[in-house]
Formats: structure tokens, C-alpha cells, sequence
């Protein structure tokens, strides 16, 4: 019973370790908050497994996020720690948690809306996407998209009518 | 959520005072481990180990090379945006390029190259930076001069346009390590093709100049976009083993999305004959001589590896 208790024990310290690790380029999230972490196990002899799940292709954070994991895994006291990588389901915006978009709001980053659902083939858009994104500065919706492209993979370019501002918009996929 | 700064508050006065504050977040060290770590790489049953591994390294060198051709805009692009859109094009498809080099070098290890004993560099960096140009298996389409932005705004609609329609069917590989890279690939792609597809549209309705240059940039390349839907032995072969797609059988789909582009745009399709192959070079070649498949390329593709692979054959021995 009680070495049942210490195994629950020593997988929620395990798992409380790993949450807490944050993404190297939005590091206002949690690797949880995310969605990239996917799953922690420790096994008998102790060694634990984080798995996590790739954003993008050649997202260059990944391998940042496989040290940083190891490196805090090992600081709580478990030497033997490893990442594994899961690549299906790929990994979808939808996983950001409550939590995190609200992070990333605070932090003046969009938060991305719904992933976009489909049947049948992938359709062509030659027009702007039309998002209902509000500036997370001064809240207006009187904003125009610069680029689909931003500052790292994850990211759309913004800028916001009303204030001025630039922003950025995770972008949903 | 997580105490964060990069900066104390009231230092103003040095740029870089604030680059190593509570830093912890940072990875010192970082390297390249398997991409692939933990991913459960068996050969489905009832294929062939060999053209598996031929078959993940056509569709990972097309995006490698585009990817190299792509990440030549960077800094020398029209404006900061455009920039940046071609920059994170160029690394999801070096991402896509990354898996499934590695997944190709898992299946079949006699492809990759081999170091001296000792080496660490990784199986997938040995078949980007130690092959030749004519081990190469990509389209001739990527590998060609990138020319202007309207060539290349025209060279993205045309290769995502094919390698959505293809990597939505290998969705449903029986390679569960292709079907999830494809998976990954299909949603990259879209932001890809609907960049291009915008661009191609706002050139031919912009100024007679930016038309002029679209047009021609659309002529230049038009003579390699056949090559993309012709069969390949081994794609043919993965086709039949349930592992890859059949580039024909995605065709009419494919014209059909660039029909639509050039309605819109009021852009015809260009009467220019396709780029022969490449005869008589001393190869053992099939009959109708060696295009991109074959390992028959352009003479660009020469200098683009050279350019690619310089550092890394400099140290074989290398830790990046």
C-alpha cells in the first residue's frame, strides 16, 4: 500500500517538475500551459519519461525545451530523466489551456481562436484571413493583419488601428 | 505562472545589461538530439526497408534544397515582413526536411553516409551535408536560381501547391512515422500556399512591371512543373505497399487550385515546353535519361550544396 503511495507521490513530484518548465521563446507558458507536454510516467527504477509533442516542423525552441526538461527533471532529484517525442496527434493551438491564453494576453500577446475544423480537401484562402482578434493593449477589434508571418513560427504580425500598436497573434493551426 | 524577467527595472543605461538576468530559462548547450527520439520507427509490414528510405529521402530533399533556396532572402527581401514570411517558410520545410531524413536514414541505414569512427553528427546531417548532387532525389523545380520575388512568390505557390495535395494523402501512410509528418506537414502548408497564392494575385493585378515580372518568372519555371507529377519507380512502388502516394493521382487536384489562382489573377498558362532530362552523362540511366528523381539535376544544384554542405564537410568531426 504505502509503496503504492510513494509511486503516486513520486510521479505527481514528477509531473509538478515538468509542468513547470517554460517554452524558451514565449516563456510567460508553461510547457503545459502549451500543450506540448503530453505525458510524464515514471517507471519501477525510477527513470522518468516526459513526452512531449512538437508546434511546428523546425520549431528551433524543441530542442530547448528537451534540455530544459532533463535539466529540471534531474534538479528534482531524478537522475535518470528522458524526452520522448510523440508526433501523433499533431499538436493543434487547441491545446493551449485556459491558463495560457490568458498568460499570453497579460503578456500582450493575441491568443489564437478556434483551430480551423475540415472535411474534404485543404481549401485556398487568396483573401486576409478574417480573425476576431482584439488588440491586447487597448482591446479594440479595429485591427489589420501585416503578416501571417511573425518573430517565430507560432506567430502572426498585427497592428492595431485604434492604438497603433504592433502586435502579435498565435495563430491557430 | 513562472517569475520571468530579461531586464532589471531601472537599469537603462547598458543594452546588454539585462541579457544574462535570471536567465535559467535559457538552454545553455543546446544540442541536436534524434529528432526522432522515442517514435516508434518499425517498417510496417510487407515493406521494403530499402524503398521506404528511398521514398522519405525524394520528399525530404525537396524541402531541404527549397528550404536552402528560400533561407538565400534572408536579409535581402522587399520589406522586414516578406523577410520574415520566407524565412519561417524556409524552416518549416527544413523542419519537414530534418524528419524525414531521419526517418529515411531509420528505415534503412545503408543510405547514410558513412564518418570517420567517433563522429557525432547525426544520421539526418550526414545525408543533407554528405551526399552529392547526384544522390539527391529532389524535384529540379526547388534546386533551380530563386531569381526575383515574383519567381519565388510563383516557385512557393507551385511547390506547396503539389506537396499539400500529396502530403494530405500521405496522411493515410501506413507508415505511421510519414503519416504523422504529413500531418504536421498539411497544416504548414497551408499558411505556405495561401502566402504564395495572395502574393501571386496582388503581382499580377499591381503595377505593369510587378505583372511583367510575375509572367516571366511564371515562364521561367513552367518547364519543371510537369516533372512533379511523373512516376518514379519508387514512388510507384511506395504507392503499392500502402506507404506514399502516387504524384499523378494528385494532378487534377493540383490544377485545379492553380486554375483558380490564375482566374483570379487573369494569368494564362504559359505554352512552354517541359525541361528535357539530362542524357548521355556516363550514368546508368533509364532510357528516357535522368530528371530530379533520378539523381539528374541542373548544374545549380552543384553549387547550391556547396554552398550548403561547406562547413560541415570542414568538420566532420564536429559538435554544433
Amino acid at each position: 500500500m504505502s509503496a503504492v503511495l510513494d509511486r503516486d507521490r513520486t510521479l505527481t513530484r514528477a509531473r509538478e517538475a515538468a509542468a513547470a518548465v517554460v517554452d524558451p521563446e514565449l516563456p510567460m507558458l508553461t510547457l503545459a500551459d502549451l500543450g506540448v507536454l503530453r505525458d510524464v510516467t515514471v517507471d519501477d527504477d525510477g527513470a522518468v519519461v516526459a513526452a512531449i509533442t512538437p508546434t511546428y516542423s523546425g520549431c528551433p525552441a524543441m530542442a530547448a525545451m528537451r534540455d530544459d526538461l532533463v535539466r529540471e527533471l534531474r534538479a528534482a532529484g531524478f537522475a535518470d530523466a528522458r524526452v520522448r517525442v510523440v508526433l501523433e496527434p499533431a499538436w493543434t493551438t487547441d491545446w493551449i489551456t485556459p491558463a495560457g491564453r490568458a498568460a499570453l494576453a497579460a503578456a500582450g500577446i493575441s491568443p489564437p481562436g478556434p483551430a480551423p475544423q475540415r472535411s474534404g480537401p485543404v481549401l485556398l484562402r487568396l483573401a486576409p484571413v478574417r480573425r476576431a482578434v482584439r488588440c491586447p493593449r487597448c482591446g479594440s477589434d479595429d485591427v489589420t493583419v501585416g503578416s501571417e508571418f511573425g518573430s517565430t513560427a507560432c506567430k502572426a504580425l498585427y497592428r492595431c488601428r485604434a492604438c497603433l500598436e504592433p502586435f502579435e497573434h498565435v495563430k491557430e493551426i | 505562472m513562472p517569475d520571468v524577467r530579461t531586464h532589471e527595472p531601472d537599469d537603462h543605461d547598458n543594452a546588454y545589461a539585462g541579457l544574462l538576468v535570471n536567465d535559467t530559462h535559457w538552454a545553455f548547450g543546446t544540442d541536436f538530439e534524434d529528432p526522432l527520439a522515442g517514435v516508434d520507427t518499425t517498417v510496417p509490414d510487407g515493406v521494403d526497408p530499402a524503398t521506404l528510405a528511398a521514398y522519405c529521402l525524394m520528399l525530404g530533399d525537396d524541402a531541404l534544397v527549397l528550404s536552402q533556396r528560400l533561407a538565400e532572402w534572408c536579409s535581402n527581401a522587399p520589406d522586414l515582413e516578406e523577410d520574415i514570411a520566407l524565412s519561417n517558410i524556409a524552416l518549416d520545410l527544413l523542419g519537414q526536411a530534418r524528419l524525414l531524413l531521419a526517418r529515411a536514414a531509420a528505415a534503412d541505414g545503408s543510405q547514410v553516409p558513412a564518418l570517420p569512427d567517433g563522429s557525432p553528427v547525426p544520421d539526418e546531417d550526414r545525408l543533407a551535408f554528405f551526399r552529392d548532387a547526384p544522390q539527391f532525389r529532389n524535384v529540379r523545380l526547388v534546386e533551380v536560381p530563386g531569381g526575383d520575388f515574383a519567381q519565388t512568390v510563383v516557385r512557393i505557390l507551385l511547390f506547396s501547391s503539389w506537396r499539400l495535395a500529396l502530403l494530405d494523402r500521405l496522411t493515410r501512410s501506413r507508415d505511421g512515422v510519414l503519416a504523422a509528418v504529413a500531418a504536421k506537414a498539411v497544416k504548414e502548408l497551408t499558411y505556405h500556399r495561401d502566402f504564395a497564392g495572395r502574393w501571386f494575385l496582388t503581382l499580377a493585378r499591381g503595377t505593369d512591371e510587378s505583372r511583367r515580372r510575375l509572367v516571366a518568372g511564371l515562364d521561367a519555371l513552367w518547364p519543371l512543373w510537369s516533372e512533379l507529377f511523373e512516376t518514379h519507380d519508387v514512388e510507384r512502388a511506395a504507392a503499392r505497399s500502402g506507404i506514399g502516394v502516387d504524384p499523378a493521382d494528385v494532378a487534377a487536384d493540383v490544377e485545379a487550385v492553380l486554375d483558380q489562382v490564375l482566374a483570379a489573377s487573369g494569368v494564362d498558362r504559359p505554352a512552354v515546353a517541359p525541361l528535357a532530362a539530362v542524357q548521355g552523362d556516363g550514368a546508368a540511366q533509364p532510357a528516357h535519361g535522368r530528371k530530379g528523381r533520378d539523381g539528374g539535376h541542373t548544374e545549380a544544384l552543384g553549387a547550391l550544396l556547396a554552398e550548403m554542405q561547406v562547413v560541415a564537410r570542414a568538420h566532420p568531426g564536429g559538435q554544433w
